[in-house]
């Protein structure tokens, strides 16, 4: 297999894709569906805030691999920060996927195994459709955002 | 392969020998042999077809139907003998019955624009089926909601055939039109069209045939299948994109309605009223895709030259071949298992998603699709966000078929 696709499929990719972490709805709090029209993934990602803080963070629904660990990471990632922090970490994170494959990885802990996604330019919509669920989570109460 | 005789004396069809035809077909992609199985997405194209096309805009472009100079008229000739073909190539009695639209998406929509919005009022019926295209669902609820009518859909069963004996029920007093696919471009069913446009007119319904997935496949004959309307598209029978195929039945052109209003489309013009010309050029309106036309031609020319009925016998034994293949890995499901299909190979694997297959499978240089395949309520009858599709054409071999289970072995490995 080429190197290429052993960047992307890397370990904690494919752990996460078998056991998403905080795969759940919650009962209370926000919430944002994210459509990809291309592909047909769908996901809804939960917050919980609390006096500016991320108290409680979920998602749930159906996508490739790159799409499901993208968001059970971002859970991961995300929660017991602040929303300023949040927020800032879905730049750091856009950037990072975006960026020429031959820049350096920013540091940015296990998320950094997204990083081979930015060899496969069709794939970063898989990868940043979490993320921008998450950003119309946190922008208004009860979104519907598409990446198309 | 080589050359070999059937027991009729007619030559198998040479897929090895095919392949040289088609340019694209000898690139590498990812350092491999591109393995082409989007074929339903779209047909690559026969140097034949590239070399009309060029030598049309080196040696023959100019306007039709207007010009008395040379080249205007060798134009006009090659646009109206492309007609001609077309109709032989699906068998209507009449060259005035083939319309030239941009594709089979246009064709239909035509068809719900003209016919449609004549006969269709409130309280009317459109029946489509739950395999559909969303080209062929979408202009039918286009028009349903503009005039208060009403969509209905005729079920499958589990192995992906339509219920025939829901469209006797589905068919009622109200019903003003059944738009099916010939071919399902998602499963690769082939329905029986035949049966359908005879139960519809026994009642007085008229057709519409998507034959999108079935002319490149086998040969298509409007006036033995009986339908109303039949629509295709160039690029999906190896000609150009941006072209494609209306057949309508003359006696139902005759009465509609135009379609785009301009040039080319007029018997005589005043401010206060304009006659319109006759079908096919009713429907024509503005300067058409002439390049399109005259490749189209080309293409047409070049596949009845290869051989309809080879390419069936031939696609025939390659989807056996490829359903046994395919069948024998762990965890797959093939999607779509009607007695009588076309050369698709849909399926699900557990744990991969389709779009990590497609990534990992390009790696190896194969191209398939993964997706919804644009019959989102399909998916949706089948219970899955998406799936693979391989979907072959007369140049695929078996060397191909082995490469994609390779790829899958590959797959699973790396998802284990």
């Amino acid at each position: 297999m080429s190197t290429e696709l052993d960047d992307l499929y890397q370990e904690v990719i494919l752990d996460h894709n078998r056991r998403p972490r905080n795969f759940r709805a919650l009962d209370e709090g926000r919430k944002a569906e994210g459509f990809n029209p291309l592909c047909g993934d769908h996901l809804t990602v939960y917050l919980r805030v609390d006096d500016g803080v991320i108290a409680d963070v979920a998602f749930q629904g159906a996508g490739c691999a790159i799409s499901k660990a993208s968001a059970s990471l971002m859970t991961e990632g995300i929660k017991g920060k602040s929303v300023a922090d949040a927020a800032r970490l879905i730049e750091r994170f856009q950037q990072m996927v975006t960026t020429q494959s031959a820049d350096p990885v920013p540091d940015l802990g296990k998320l950094e195994a997204l990083a081979g996604v930015r060899q496969f330019p069709v794939r970063v919509k898989c990868a940043t459709l979490a993320w921008h669920t998450l950003r119309a989570a946190l922008e208004s109460p009860d979104a519907v955002v598409s990446t198309e | 392969m080589t050359m070999t005789a059937s027991a009729s004396g007619n030559a198998v069809l040479d897929a090895a020998r095919a392949r040289h035809d088609f340019p694209v077909l000898r690139q590498r992609v990812h350092d491999k042999p591109l393995v082409y199985l989007d074929n339903a997405a779209t047909t690559q194209k026969p140097q034949a077809v590239i070399d009309r096309l060029v030598r049309y805009y080196s040696e023959e472009n100019a306007n039709i139907h207007r010009g008395v100079h040379s080249l205007s008229v060798a134009a006009t000739d090659a646009y109206d003998a492309a007609r001609e073909r077309v109709q032989g190539f699906v068998n209507a009695a009449h060259a005035g019955e083939i319309v030239f639209v941009r594709g089979a998406t246009e064709a239909i929509n035509l068809v719900a624009a003209t016919y449609g919005r004549a006969h269709v009022s409130a309280g009317d019926e459109v029946v489509v089926s739950e395999m559909e295209h969303h080209s062929n669902i979408v202009p039918w609820q286009m028009l349903c909601e503009e005039k208060g009518a009403r969509l209905r859909v005729i079920p499958i069963t589990d192995t992906g055939e339509l219920d025939l004996d829901a469209v006797v029920r589905l068919l009622g007093p109200r019903t003003r039109m059944v738009a099916v696919t010939h071919v399902s471009n998602a499963l690769g069913t082939i329905n029986p069209v035949e049966a359908i446009v005879q139960l519809a007119h026994e009642r007085g319904i008229p057709v519409l045939i998507d034959g999108a997935q079935a002319a490149a496949h086998m040969a298509v004959d409007v006036q033995a299948i009986g339908c109303d309307f039949y629509a295709f598209s160039g690029h999906k029978v190896f000609g150009p994109t941006g072209i494609g195929v209306l057949y309508g039945r003359a006696a139902l052109l005759r009465d509609m309605p135009p379609y785009q209003g301009g040039g080319d489309m007029i018997r005589s013009v005043t401010f206060e009223r304009t006659l319109y010309a006759d079908a096919p050029q009713k429907f024509e309106a503005g300067t058409p895709d002439i390049a399109g036309v005259v490749g189209l031609d080309a293409a047409v020319a070049y596949l009845t030259d290869i051989g309809l009925d080879r390419v069936t016998a031939y696609e025939h034994e390659l989807l056996a071949y490829g359903t046994e293949a395919l069948s024998s890995i762990d965890g797959l499901r093939l999607t779509g298992t009607a007695r009588r299909k076309a050369a698709i190979l849909a399926f699900v694997i557990d744990g991969i998603h389709p779009h990590d297959l497609g990534t990992i499978l390009d790696r190896d240089g194969i191209a398939i699709r993964a997706g919804h395949h644009c019959c989102q309520p399909l998916m949706a009858r089948l219970g899955v966000a998406a799936t693979a599709r391989a979907s072959l054409a007369f140049y695929n071999t078996r060397e191909d078929i082995d490469a994609l289970v390779n790829s899958i072995r590959t797959a699973k490995a790396v998802f284990a």
